[in-house]
């Protein structure tokens, strides 16, 4: 059988890659490199849980073993989970949602993937060249004296964040200029709103990222008394300038993921979203508060009490909007036609361990509670639990909700079924023992550790084992559907956006006549019930 | 080697999350946190099982293969899952805030202590006694403690998970941290900053004594003064963290091991070499950074001023013995 000529096959050759503009083109790209940086940050988990197997020495030395944690979260925070759901299905879905032909400067989002690759084989050289030590936050004075190869890792993370810039401003001219004609801003896929909060939070964060990793590396090289407390300097200031990016950069993971929630509910339900302007507005209600919350990362750092009570209290509030999103995907499902597929597995997996992050986000925001918890297993646990459990969740959500649309191929449902079961139930045995230990007392970043904490750690162990081959039966049966799977029709889910209207894979231009918009994204009212 | 130092379990007691409760303020934290347990309970029922009964109830079947009913939004709904939802957050913010205050403020009469903190040991000076221990506080029960604390070196942070307090110590400012235990006991103290190699050996015994025990232990002054030299270093070699970085049994380290060290000739980066004598061993804990031996790196911090001259003569005694 023939295939119609679509962006996978209309140019042929590795340069019609390398030079591509197609927005679609670049987000498989994204994707490869996203997947590649999430099976080494994953590597470097499996191998440091190992370690903590036994309360003594194991595998590594003590320095190995702060090189991979340090590893582990530099890799995963900066090389996957910033960039993953915007530049790699944001970049294909985004225009596509919105009926536009590509983003509004494709030569731009090209340079973006390539300032990425740059900024990342800048961290992938550090690996070889003494791996960092120091954790991925950074923490002066401890970084400005370490042996390791803390400037290439931070020039790194420098040139990554030119690269989230650039697509934050993409995106946003996007966003604003190139929606369809009939589509509103109140008829825009949700997934779309969480973009667009998602790169207010870029364009304007980013920067203070670059500021502070810039003043680290000048203050090493050149000696500068800035961070250094033997200079004069402040290592306080550098947890300041170092969160005013980082607590929002959490939120560039956390709203995307967001946005996917919202259009796998409304497919898999089979039902207009409940309480759009609601879930539209959190977001951007989310991505303004994140600016002013860092704080909480210092609450037992010498920080003034009045600046920590403000902290707390602003903390609090992000808890509403957030609350918000849950309650109306599960008032979503009311009444709905729901079906268990794939993708809506990981919602609920979302919905689950999201929630689960959030009450101990709740927690972890009460400023007595805070004093015993900090920098405990509590934090590494209600970290993951957010990140994993929420990002990684619905990003896989997505990456299987829009496979076929991507590849035109269908994967096997079966398989997709058994990975999310073992990365549901790995998940939780690994980071919910974490709870434990760190209420318990156990502090983070400990090469050795008590006797009486062993039970829980080994157990955690186990759970890495039982969540990595989830992920790598998923990305197995992935790579099979893309040599034999099933053809996908243009629209497997019966969704409403824009995306599902054109043919699988889509042709370059998009669209073969430019659609018109006149009513909300999710009109499910005319659905007349699918076919499977 | 990267040895484990301390195999002792301090922390046993306690309830299914926390360790033992001992300070005077640490049930009130346990009752907060159970107070927020409870609504995250309930909220999570909630949230899962309308999920679980929506799941059930409008699965798709042959029958039914399309959503019953369009309900878009109910603005009374969303009113009411907003303002409940941040009524409790307040209730939990302001009585967080109120033990918060009380657990940064200390008493008047509070007893001082001041701790200070390199990598990777801890050092306790009483001021109203005179007395230094390293590696153990020792203090009396039913009074309340202010610990004035202070890095040389890079950050730290004090934990001592029974009396639920933690706080950060950095280089050039003090931080303060109090507690008033209510238990004589032993209890476990951590590092909780992340300050290099030997972070998770960087531990302590707080020791709580009545305060008949606590008035001898004073009497009894300086547990270190009757010892005799080179016992006395073998104490200092843990207690002072000089473990960390230097093996006795003759494996490289960080530093130079110690293992027939005194009297043996040492080459060093400047090219020059000499005999390790008594001399050498001084200067090299006090300037340490004065002859670096070749195939190492100079990180070790001065003790001058943390070793009084009796334990810089006991470490050289130990070395001594070491052959």
């Amino acid at each position: 059988m023939t295939q119609h000529k679509n962006y996978l096959n209309e140019f042929k050759g590795i340069k019609s890659w390398l030079f591509t503009l197609d927005h679609k083109r670049i987000g498989i790209m994204y994707l490869a490199f996203i997947t590649f940086s999430f099976f080494l940050g994953g590597l470097f988990a499996v191998l440091l849980r190992l370690e903590l197997l036994t309360p003594d020495t194991l595998f590594f030395t003590a320095k190995q073993y702060n090189q991979l944690f340090t590893l582990h979260g530099a890799v995963m925070v900066f090389l996957f989970i910033i960039p993953s759901i915007p530049a790699s299905l944001g970049n294909f879905i985004l225009p596509l949602q919105i009926g536009a032909k590509d983003v509004a400067f494709p030569r731009l989002n090209l340079a973006s993937f390539y300032i990425y690759v740059l900024g990342a084989s800048f961290c992938l050289y550090s690996l070889f060249a003494g791996a960092v030590d120091t954790g991925w936050t950074f923490y002066t004075p401890y970084s400005l004296e370490t042996d390791t190869s803390v400037i290439s890792m931070t020039m790194g993370a420098f040139i990554l964040g030119f690269s989230s810039i650039l697509t934050g401003v993409n995106f946003l001219v996007t966003i604003h200029k190139m929606r369809v004609k009939g589509m509103g801003w109140f008829k825009m896929p949700l997934f779309i709103w969480s973009l667009y909060a998602t790169s207010i939070i870029q364009i304007i964060a980013t920067p203070v990222l670059a500021i502070t990793l810039l003043l680290l590396i000048g203050e090493k090289v050149m000696g500068i008394g800035i961070f250094n407390p033997a200079l004069g300097g402040d290592p306080i200031l550098f947890q300041h300038f170092f969160w005013f990016y980082s607590h929002p950069a959490v939120y560039i993971m956390i709203l995307p993921a967001m946005g996917i929630m919202s259009e796998l509910v409304t497919t898999y339900c089979k039902k207009d979203i409940f309480g759009y302007k609601f879930v539209a507005y959190s977001s951007i209600a989310i991505a303004v508060i994140s600016f002013v919350v860092w704080g909480h990362h210092l609450f037992v750092s010498g920080q003034s009490q009045y600046a920590t009570m403000i902290f707390s209290l602003i903390t609090f509030l992000v808890a509403i909007p957030t609350a918000i999103k849950i309650f109306n995907w599960v008032a979503t499902m009311y009444k709905g036609s729901i079906s268990f597929k794939a993708p809506f597995l990981y919602f609920l997996s979302f919905l689950f361990l999201f929630s689960i992050g959030g009450f101990t986000g709740v927690v972890l925001g009460t400023l007595s509670l805070d004093i015993h918890l900090h920098d405990t297993y509590y934090v590494v646990a209600h970290f993951h639990y957010v990140m994993v459990g929420g990002t990684v969740m619905a990003f896989v959500g997505g990456l299987h909700h829009w496979w076929p649309k991507m590849f035109g191929k269908m994967y096997s449902e079966f398989w997709a079924r058994v990975s999310c079961l073992l990365i549901f139930v790995g998940f939780n045995m690994v980071f919910f023992t974490q709870f434990i230990l760190g209420s318990k007392g156990m502090p983070r970043r400990y090469y050795n550790y008590l006797d009486q904490f062993q039970p829980l750690h080994a157990f955690s162990t186990s759970g890495t084992w039982v969540l990595g081959t989830g992920f790598i039966i998923m990305a197995v049966y992935l790579f099979m559907s893309l040599i034999k799977g099933e053809k996908a029709p243009a629209n497997p889910w019966g969704s409403t956006t824009l995306e599902w209207t054109i043919p699988s894979p889509p042709i370059h231009h998009n669209f073969e006549t430019i659609p018109v918009v006149t009513e909300g994204p999710y009109h499910y009212q005319k659905f007349e019930g699918d076919t499977t | 080697m990267d040895t484990k130092l301390q195999t002792e379990n301090l922390m046993d007691n306690g309830n299914f999350w926390f360790p033992e409760a001992v300070s005077t303020f640490a049930t009130n934290v346990d009752t907060l946190y159970s107070f927020i347990m409870f609504l995250s309970y309930l909220f999570f029922g909630i949230i899962i099982a309308a999920t679980i009964y929506f799941l059930v109830k409008y699965r798709k079947t042959p029958q039914h293969r399309k959503a019953l009913k369009h309900i878009t939004h109910n603005n009374l709904l969303e009113i009411t899952w907003t303002v409940i939802p941040l009524f409790l957050l307040m209730v939990i913010f302001f009585w967080g805030f109120k033990d918060y205050l009380n657990m940064n403020i200390a008493p008047g009469d509070s007893q001082e202590i001041r701790v200070t903190a390199k990598k990777w040991v801890w050092d306790f000076y009483y001021p109203d006694t005179g007395l230094t221990t390293s590696s153990e506080l020792t203090v009396p029960v039913n009074k309340p403690i202010k610990l004035i604390m202070s890095s040389v070196d890079v950050l730290h942070s004090f934990f001592i998970p029974n009396m639920r307090v933690k706080k950060d110590l950095i280089p050039n400012r003090y931080t303060t941290v109090w507690f008033e235990a209510i238990k004589p006991g032993k209890y476990q103290i951590f590092c909780t900053e992340y300050c290099g190699k030997d972070h998770s050996n960087m531990l302590a015994t707080l020791t709580v004594l009545s305060e008949s025990d606590y008035q001898e232990w004073v009497k009894a002054g300086d547990p270190n003064k009757s010892l005799p030299l080179d016992q006395l270093g073998q104490k200092l070699y843990t207690d002072k963290g000089c473990v960390a970085c230097h093996s006795i049994d003759g494996t490289t380290n960080i530093g130079p091991t110690w293992k027939g060290l005194y009297q043996s000739n040492r080459t060093f980066t400047s090219g020059e070499s000499h005999i390790a004598d008594d001399n050498y061993l001084r200067e090299s804990m006090v300037k340490p950074m004065e002859e670096i031996v070749e195939g190492f790196q100079g990180v070790m911090p001065t003790f001058a001023g943390s070793l009084s001259d009796r334990e810089i003569d006991a470490i050289i005694e130990y070395i001594k013995k070491i052959k």
